[in-house]
Parts: C-alpha cells; structure tokens; sequence
C-alpha cells in the first residue's frame, strides 16, 4: 500500500511539510475485503447493499407490519414514500390501471437506490453503493430484461421488433436508417446510460466530497488554514447537495423504469 | 487500496461479478419482501381507510338527508299551524261580528217589546181610568146633589161636615182604585 494512495487522515501529510496532496482517485473507489470466504471477497460496498437491503425491509416492516386505519408517524412516512412512487411516478406514466401491477417492483426500485446512494453521506460507511457501476448495472438488466419481456409479450416477435425500433411506414425512404439508430439506441445504449447515469453521478459526487474533505486535512497548516476552512465549508455545502442529488437520481432511475415500461406497453401507430 | 497498489486500477465502467451478483441477491431480497409481504399489508389498510372514509361520507349524508327531511316536515307543520291560526282568527272575527249583530238585533227587538208593552198599559190604564172616572164622576155629581139636597144648606157646620164626608169617600175610593190598579 503506498502512501500516495493513502487518505489523507491516515498519512498526517499537511502542506508545506513536502508532501504532496493526497488526491482522491479511482483507488477511492477500491477496498480490501473486509473478510474472504472461500475466494469470495466480501468487500465494503456489498456489505452496504446488503445493510441497505436490510434497512428498507426494517423500515418497511417497522412501518406498515401493524399498519393502522389511523396510520402512526412511522407508517405515515412509510405511506407518503410509497404513495410518491405510486401516484407520483407508476400513475403518471401508466396510469392507474395499468400501472398497479408495476408499483410493488418501482417502489421497491426507488427505496433500493435511494438508499444505495444514501450511504455516501452516513457517518462511517461514507461510500455511496451505486459509484460501483456492478449496483446500477445490475438494477438496469433488471429494467432491460422487464422491458423486453413486456414488449415481445404485448406485441408478439414481429411486433415486439417494431415496436424496439420504432418501425414507421410512414417515415419513408429513411426508414431503414431510423430503424438502425432506434435499435441500436433502444436495446444498446439505453440500458448502459440507464445504468451510467446513475453511477456516474453517484461516483462524481462521492469524488467531490472526497476532494473536500481531503483537501480540509491537507491543507490544515500555516496559512493554509484559512483555505481549509473554506474547503470545509465546500465539504458541508456538497454533502447537503449530495443529499438532494441521491433523491434526484433515485427518482431518475425509477421515472425511466416506468418509461420503458410504458414504452412496451404502448400500440405503436 | 490493495488492488491500486498492484497497479490493476480497473476501468470503473467494468462491472465485477460478484458485486453484481450481491446486487442482484439484495435487489431481489428487497422486491419479494416489498411486493408479497409489506405493500400487500398496507394496500389492505389503505382499502380499509378508503372504506371507512366512504361510510363515514355515507353516514353524513344519510343524517343530512334525514336532517333535510325533519325541517322540511317541521316547515309543513309550521305552514299548516299558520293557516290554521289565520283560519281560526278569521272564523273568530267573522262568529264576533255575526254575535254582535244577533246581540243588536235581540236587543232592539226586546226594547221594542218593552216599548209596546209599556204603551199598551199605558193605554188600558189610561182606558180603565177613563171608564172608572166616567162612573165615578156621575156618582160622585149624585151623590153629592143628593146629599146637598138631603141637608140643610143653612147649617153652615153641617154643610162643612157633609163636604168633608164626601172629599173623605172621595179619597177612599181613590185609594180603593189606586190599591185595585196595582193590584193588577
């Protein structure tokens, strides 16, 4: 483990001691296994996802397990998350109808993420669990898989197809063109910018915080103090936009499940 | 950190497997937990709300309608019990007016009575006075020629006593018909 790759508050490196500043990099994102079994390393993000699994099913269960006509506070913040997924996004996009077989799957989705990406501000874990690209991307194939299915279920092979790309008699001469840009940007691009999204997002925002943060401690010497103040200041003012940001891309990603989702379910002309 | 160190910093675009796998196991565990157990639960209590809600509204308006319908009643009741005041009250007048009119005429008629009766004594009395002066009146002239004749007109206390003896009958017979009239 070289020191270059250290963090900051394990090398008590400060300016002007001739120590170069530890800056926060792609090696940021890599951890040594908490503990192997087997050849399997079981490393901190995966420990987070499950801890998340287990907080949503914790709360969930907290909140609605004895779920009351006149509903405690608990459930009350439980039912207004739930009903945010449900009328907010699944309603608007697929409408009441329709869209009630997908809300347990959305919701589930949402709390998933939000959480996911919640971890990069709780003291201690500080790792948000969608900047590894695995997470989002795993959620993505789910949405990739449901989309698909959906689609060549409603309209069968021949009009699955159609429908994927965008098949439009009445576009003409440029039809074959329209065809190829519409697959290859429906079945091939969209689910990586799906997952990408989201986890460069996620990643970007961790960066940041980290930056800050390192750069509060480094630079925490001689004159340099003033400076680390206002990096500190920077650190407190990005973590409370991270705060907003984490909701912001959840809500994405579920607003784009339901998308594709409406997508497939959707008479093409 | 382990990794870098050995100089095989991935590209971050490349997802490891068993991340993947660990995300896919915990997205899972999440979406049957949400989806069989905890959202059917509170769909159920949400129905139930929607329920009780609906009832509630039921109920308020069953006792609106119903609140509705006793002031419509009580407003016909009042409306009758209006009319059948004025009813009464024109009645009374009209009994009042024709009462009066009866009294009035009663008392007309009895004074005319009381009138014609009064006249007729009057004019029997008036009759009977007549006929009992008459009579009288040519006894009296004889018996008192009679009597002038029968005494010395000389005899000047004679003459005073036969006068005093006749004004003395003449005042008993008035008494004696005075007595007969309101004998009758």
């Amino acid at each position: 483990m070289s020191a270059d790759q250290m963090l900051a508050f394990e090398t008590d490196c400060h300016i002007f001691d001739g120590c170069g500043f530890p800056a926060p990099g792609l090696h940021s994102f890599l951890f040594e296994p908490l503990f192997t079994v087997g050849g399997f390393d079981f490393n901190k993000p995966m420990l987070l996802a499950v801890l998340s699994t287990v907080v949503i099913i914790g709360f969930f269960w907290a909140a609605f397990g004895r779920a009351k006509v006149v509903p405690g506070k608990l459930q009350m913040i439980g039912e207004s998350g739930y009903d945010f997924v449900r009328r907010g996004i699944v309603y608007e996009a697929l409408g009441k109808k329709e869209g009630e077989k997908y809300v347990p799957f959305m919701v589930a989705l949402f709390f998933f993420v939000w959480i996911m990406n919640l971890w990069s501000i709780i003291p201690v874990a500080q790792f948000p669990v969608t900047s590894i690209i695995a997470f989002p991307a795993a959620l993505a194939l789910i949405v990739y898989v449901l989309w698909m299915y959906l689609t060549f279920k409603k309209h069968g092979f021949v009009g699955g197809l159609k429908n994927i790309t965008g098949y439009d008699k009445a576009l003409g001469p440029i039809l074959p063109l329209a065809v190829v840009l519409e697959f290859f940007s429906n079945v091939i691009i969209r689910p990586f910018t799906h997952a990408v999204r989201l986890f460069a997002n996620m990643f970007a925002g961790h960066l940041l915080i980290l930056m800050f943060t390192v750069a509060s401690w480094y630079l925490l010497n001689g004159i340099g103090i003033a400076y680390a103040g206002v990096s500190f200041v920077m650190t407190v003012v990005m973590t409370a936009f991270e705060l907003f940001i984490q909701a912001v891309q959840a809500y994405v990603f579920v607003l784009l499940a339901t998308n594709y989702v409406q997508g497939a379910l959707a008479e093409h002309h | 950190m382990q990794l870098a160190s050995e100089g095989e910093v991935e590209n971050p675009l490349l997802p490891p497997i068993p991340e993947l796998v660990i995300g896919l196991v915990a997205f899972a565990i999440v979406f049957i937990f949400l989806a069989k157990k905890l959202l059917p639960m509170i769909n159920k209590t949400l129905e139930e709300r929607r329920a009780a809600i609906e009832g509630g509204m039921e109920k308020a308006e069953a006792a609106q309608a119903e609140a509705q319908q006793v002031l419509e009643d009580y407003r016909a009741q009042l409306a009758d019990a209006r009319h059948e005041a004025a009813r009464l009250r024109q009645e009374a007048q009209e009994h009042g007016v024709a009462a009066i009119a009866e009294m009035r005429a009663e008392g007309q008629r009895q004074r005319e009575e009381i009138i014609a009766a009064g006249h007729a004594q009057v004019e029997a009395d008036r009759k009977a006075a007549a006929a009992s002066l008459r009579q009288d009146v040519g006894q009296l002239a004889t018996d008192l020629a009679g009597r002038i004749v029968g005494e010395s007109l000389t005899d000047h206390a004679r003459q005073s006593r036969a006068i005093d003896r006749f004004l003395d009958d003449l005042e008993a017979k008035a008494a004696d018909t005075t007595k007969v009239e309101a004998g009758r």
